[in-house]
């Protein structure tokens, strides 16, 4: 029988990935997409402990990380494209007026 | 417990297995493809591939009304905002494959190789027990027992998150609201401004004849030449990964700087 342990493990790598995808990429709609991927396996490992313990509340945690993941995306990609209306681009090596 | 209930229950738990090392070879396999994969849009499929995996993941934890939530949330809703906006910012945009910063991604592997290296020492340590008997939170009043623990325990993030949803939605609004700069052109205006571009007439329509059945195919000019204007620029781009040698966008744009009628069409990206 595959336990709690084994959805943990698959969160910790998943979280890594992403957090990779994170440090790599350049295009800022990608990056988002990492971050996306990150909180899914933050989700995963607290579904993943709430079935250990039998209780409800890593659910609603989780539940309460997605409402959260939309709002977040829903002003990241506000501001992504105001970004790209001023830049006439989506990589954040771009977007660099705050820099020094 | 009878002998067949036994049996059933242990084919019932080879079928969770399987499920989980399929779905978790899935899921890590199409993670990887979106860190690796040059195209945006690839990564937003890759993407959903993973979310939807997690959701029969979720299923599998006994967790069906978040198996729900997630693909209807995430899937649904998240993914699709994703696409809009690659939409507007440009189907092809890729990435740059130039380091800005010298070994950039030789120090991300090695901090991702430290950092699962690093989890992996943790969950190890950690006690992570089998999981519990199969009691009233795992079964058919999952949903009633998340209602209930919402509506009583956590009443209150509940209501917060209300007011960051509302926040959300305004600040979204603000932020992708354009304040018009110019008085907007009247009609006449633009008649002028086409006549004066020299193309007062629309532009061509793509060539599509009994032999090509398709809108990538330029028209044919009275000469025989191949027009590239009558292609869209976001095909002429999409194409050029293909096709290198077709006349690219570069060409077309500067030649509609000067006309802002409703015929011309801007570059890719250009309209909202």
């Amino acid at each position: 029988m595959v336990g709690p342990a084994y959805f943990v493990a698959l969160a910790v790598i998943l979280f890594v990935i992403g957090g990779v995808g994170v440090l790599t990429r350049r295009n800022a709609i990608v990056i988002f997409m990492c971050v996306e991927l990150m909180l899914n396996a933050v989700n995963l490992a607290f579904v993943a402990f709430s079935r250990m313990h039998g209780n409800l509340d890593g659910q609603v945690i989780a539940f309460f990380v997605m409402v959260v993941a939309a709002a977040e995306v829903v002003v990241g990609l506000a501001i992504l494209t105001a970004i790209f209306r001023a830049r006439r681009s989506a990589s954040v090596d771009d977007a660099n007026l705050l820099k020094y | 417990m009878n002998h067949s209930t036994v049996l059933a229950l242990g084919q019932a738990a080879q079928t969770e297995n399987l499920a989980f090392w399929v779905l978790a070879v899935m899921s890590v396999a199409a993670a990887l493809g979106m860190v690796l994969a040059r195209r945006a849009v690839h990564c937003a499929v890759l993407l959903a591939v993973v979310m939807l995996s997690l959701a029969a993941l979720y299923a599998e934890l006994g967790a069906p009304f978040l198996a729900f939530v997630q693909i209807i949330v995430y899937t649904g809703a998240v993914l699709m905002l994703f696409l809009f906006v690659l939409m507007i910012v440009g189907v092809s945009s890729r990435d740059s494959l130039v380091e800005t910063i010298r070994g950039q991604r030789l120090a991300a592997g090695l901090v991702g190789i430290g950092l699962l290296i690093l989890l992996a020492l943790i969950i190890g340590h950690a006690a992570i027990g089998p999981a519990a008997p199969p009691s009233a939170a795992n079964s058919a009043s999952n949903l009633p027992g998340i209602a209930t623990l919402i509506f009583t325990t956590y009443v209150f993030p509940f209501e917060v998150t209300s007011a960051l949803l509302i926040t959300a939605a305004l600040g979204a609004m603000v932020l992708a609201h354009r304040e018009r700069t110019k008085p907007k052109p009247t009609q006449r205006e633009l008649a002028r401004l086409r006549v004066a571009s020299g193309r007062p007439a629309p532009l061509p329509g793509p060539g599509v004849y009994a032999l090509h059945d398709a809108v990538d195919m330029p028209a044919l000019l009275p000469d025989g030449t191949p027009s590239n204007l009558s292609v869209s620029p976001v095909i002429l781009q999409r194409e050029l990964g293909a096709d290198e040698s077709r006349a690219g966008p570069p060409a077309r744009a500067g030649e509609l700087e000067a006309g802002t009628g409703e015929n011309t069409e801007q570059p890719e990206g250009a309209r909202w």
